[in-house]
């Protein structure tokens, strides 16, 4: 028989530090900054003290990070998304084009590449917008694949062969430097973006949508900007990637760029965006670390990601947090 | 060019497309009897547990691999290889629901996820273990072909139409007249009040998904022997299952047949009249245009309030 339960309380500094009171002491004010110091810090830091090699990790860590918050965007606003590898996928092609068709440098690719991307995104999804759940999952999930089959069959844009040769960013640095900020910008901005009204007009038709028409708001509306910025944001990060690799072809819709976000989110924890790049930092180097393997890489990262999800459900980040914040003990069960 | 040399020509011509036009609807009868083969499985899970079996495809490739190893390196005679690796498999359907899916069940993402995840380690751990090549073919039954009319076809495609026909029409009677099936379309229908008539919903579920796995092993035997087997495949027969679940309508037994008809025949015409590499093109064209105009399928069950707003 279980005689003793676990409780759960807040820390003491955690409800003094949500006043303003937390103003008054510094252990009150570092409780509160370091979390939100220690992205941007450990950020700077590791593209200084990593070699050559584990920058270009960082960098793909960046690059799912990216991928992996966008996701999560959509799912607090109610879209599961199975394929971040449109979004991806359609900013490293219409880069790649503009820089191999009309010879624009990338300084100029990037940016009309995301906005052109968070745009076509949207377009082609807005048919889908009333789907729910599963059915919007897997639009998302046929779309990718069906554009590659639809590449190699007419072979525009290189067909099976893709574009190469494309320009490089001038260098090393600031191509870390670019992805790094960005990867800030967009985790901080989303943020905010959750706090604001707009992101309770999202959380809300994710939690009822039909509540939220009720209230005379046009959820569509609200639901094809949201797609618009998780779009931008996906295009971004594949603009910026065919520029690095020089080269933009059919695996930038793989399926690898699908499921590694979900997977970081899923590992991480969704809901937060802290989570979802927490997860990317940690799934990333992993299949770095496990290359060793060879081809046994894939069968660790699936059986990995079936273990994660059954014993931990609510993410690494969530557990983190909780303990962050609460301390546990074991109290005498009521009779 | 006389006029009699032109009508010649004109009726050669003719007479060579009616022959095409005929064998085209032969094989694309075999070719949808393929996908109805390979859709049934899958919609038999997702119909009853709720459950998208995304490792649908490694299992059918699991069964392929088992039965040549059971064949060709243990050297049990092909039918007993054939009905083990059956049973092998509908036996790994059954633990991975019970050890996995059952403690995430009702969360279709983490579903969607976990069993994706096990796919790819089944598939990917093939290809570790190497299992490429051509040597990895099972055999046919019986190595013989007859013509119907101009076209010649083997008695393979035909024992594929044969039993996809037995084991469709085996399914109906099963989920009509015995009580298993009758409580698998307890549990599909609603599951609390299957519950309450004490119906073990948890068992039934892992029978589902083991006797979906059995169906993929079944289809994977009979279907395999026409080409090698190759763990690409197992992608390839994940997303035609996939299509034609969507396009008859999720979960149901007659709406998989019509839409494996439709998109047999698509899949052959586009082949023969336009160019192979769009085959694949069609099942995809296919998913996005129902979910856009009915996401519940063309005999889907009316669910219209879960599917969009």
């Amino acid at each position: 028989m279980l005689k003793k339960r676990k409780e759960r309380i807040d820390r003491g500094i955690k409800v003094r530090s949500e006043d303003i009171f937390a103003l008054c002491s510094w252990k009150e004010m570092l409780y509160l900054s370091t979390p939100r110091l220690l992205p941007i810090v450990g950020l700077l830091v590791l593209s200084f003290l990593l070699s050559l090699y584990w920058q270009k990790v960082l960098l793909s860590v960046s690059v799912i990070a990216l991928l992996a918050i966008s996701w999560d965007l959509l799912a607090q606003s109610g879209m599961v998304s199975l394929g971040q590898a449109l979004f991806f996928g359609m900013g490293a092609y219409l880069a790649g084009i503009m820089n191999h068709y009309w010879g624009l440098s990338p300084f100029l690719t990037i940016p009309m590449a995301t906005i052109l991307g968070g745009i076509f995104c949207t377009v082609l999804l807005l048919p889908v917008l009333r789907l729910r759940g599963i059915y919007f999952a897997m639009v998302t999930l046929i779309l990718p694949v069906m554009l590659v089959r639809v590449i190699e069959a007419t072979k525009i844009f290189g067909g099976t062969e893709g574009i190469s040769g494309l320009t490089p960013l001038p260098s090393r640095w600031l191509e870390l430097y670019i992805i790094i900020v960005a990867l800030l910008a967009a985790f901080f901005g989303f943020r905010r973006l959750m706090g604001s009204d707009f992101g309770l007009v999202l959380k809300g038709i994710n939690d009822n949508d039909r509540s939220v028409m009720n209230a005379g708001i046009n959820i569509y509306w609200f639901k094809a900007q949201a797609l618009f910025i998780a779009g931008s944001v996906g295009a971004f990060a594949g603009a910026y990637m065919t520029h690095v690799y020089m080269f933009v072809g059919m695996p930038v819709f793989a399926l690898d760029y699908s499921i590694l976000p979900i997977a970081a989110a899923v590992v991480g924890g969704a809901g937060t965006f802290a989570g979802s790049m927490f997860g990317a930092f940690i799934l990333v180097p992993l299949s770095e670390v496990l290359r060793g393997f060879g081809g046994l890489r894939i069968v660790l990262y699936g059986l990995f990601l079936v273990v994660f999800i059954v014993a931990l459900p609510e993410g690494i980040f969530h557990y983190i947090q909780r303990k962050y914040h609460q301390f546990e003990r074991w109290v005498e069960v009521e009779k | 060019m006389g006029i009699e040399e032109f009508l010649n020509s004109q009726i050669l011509n003719s007479l060579i497309f009616l022959s095409m036009l005929f064998g085209t609807l032969i094989y694309g009868f075999v070719n949808s009897i393929i996908l109805a083969l390979v859709a049934l499985g899958f919609n038999l899970t997702f119909g009853i547990s709720g459950v998208a079996n995304f490792a649908y495809g490694a299992l059918y490739i699991l069964a392929g691999f088992l039965s040549w190893v059971l064949f060709n390196s243990v050297g049990l005679p092909y039918v007993f290889a054939a009905i083990l690796s059956v049973l092998l498999t509908a036996i790994a359907g059954a633990l991975m629901y019970r050890f996995i899916l059952l403690r995430i069940r009702g969360m279709v993402l983490s579903e969607v996820i976990a069993t994706f995840g096990i796919g790819l380690s089944i598939l990917e751990l093939f290809k570790y273990l190497g299992f490429i090549g051509f040597e990895y073919t099972l055999p046919v039954f019986i190595d013989y072909s007859i013509d119907i009319g101009q076209v010649t076809i083997d008695m393979q495609r035909i024992f594929i139409v044969i039993i996809g026909i037995a084991l469709a029409v085996f399914l109906w009677f099963f989920t009509h007249y015995t009580k298993t099936g009758l409580r698998f379309r307890g549990i599909a229908q609603d599951e609390r009040t299957a519950l309450s008539l004490g119906i073990n919903s948890d068992l039934v579920a892992t029978l589902s998904v083991s006797f979906g796995a059995a169906y993929a092993a079944i289809a994977a035997i009979v279907i395999l022997p026409l080409g090698t087997i190759t763990v690409d495949h197992g992608y390839e027969v994940l997303i035609n299952a996939l299509a034609v679940c969507i396009v008859g309508g999720l979960g149901s037994t007659g709406g998989v047949v019509i839409a494996s008809f439709l998109l047999g025949y698509a899949q052959t015409f586009t082949a023969t009249y336009i160019e192979s590499h769009w085959v694949m093109v069609v099942p995809l064209v296919a998913i996005l245009a129902i979910l856009v105009i009915k996401p519940s399928g063309l005999f889907g069950e009316q669910k219209e309030l879960e599917e969009r707003i």
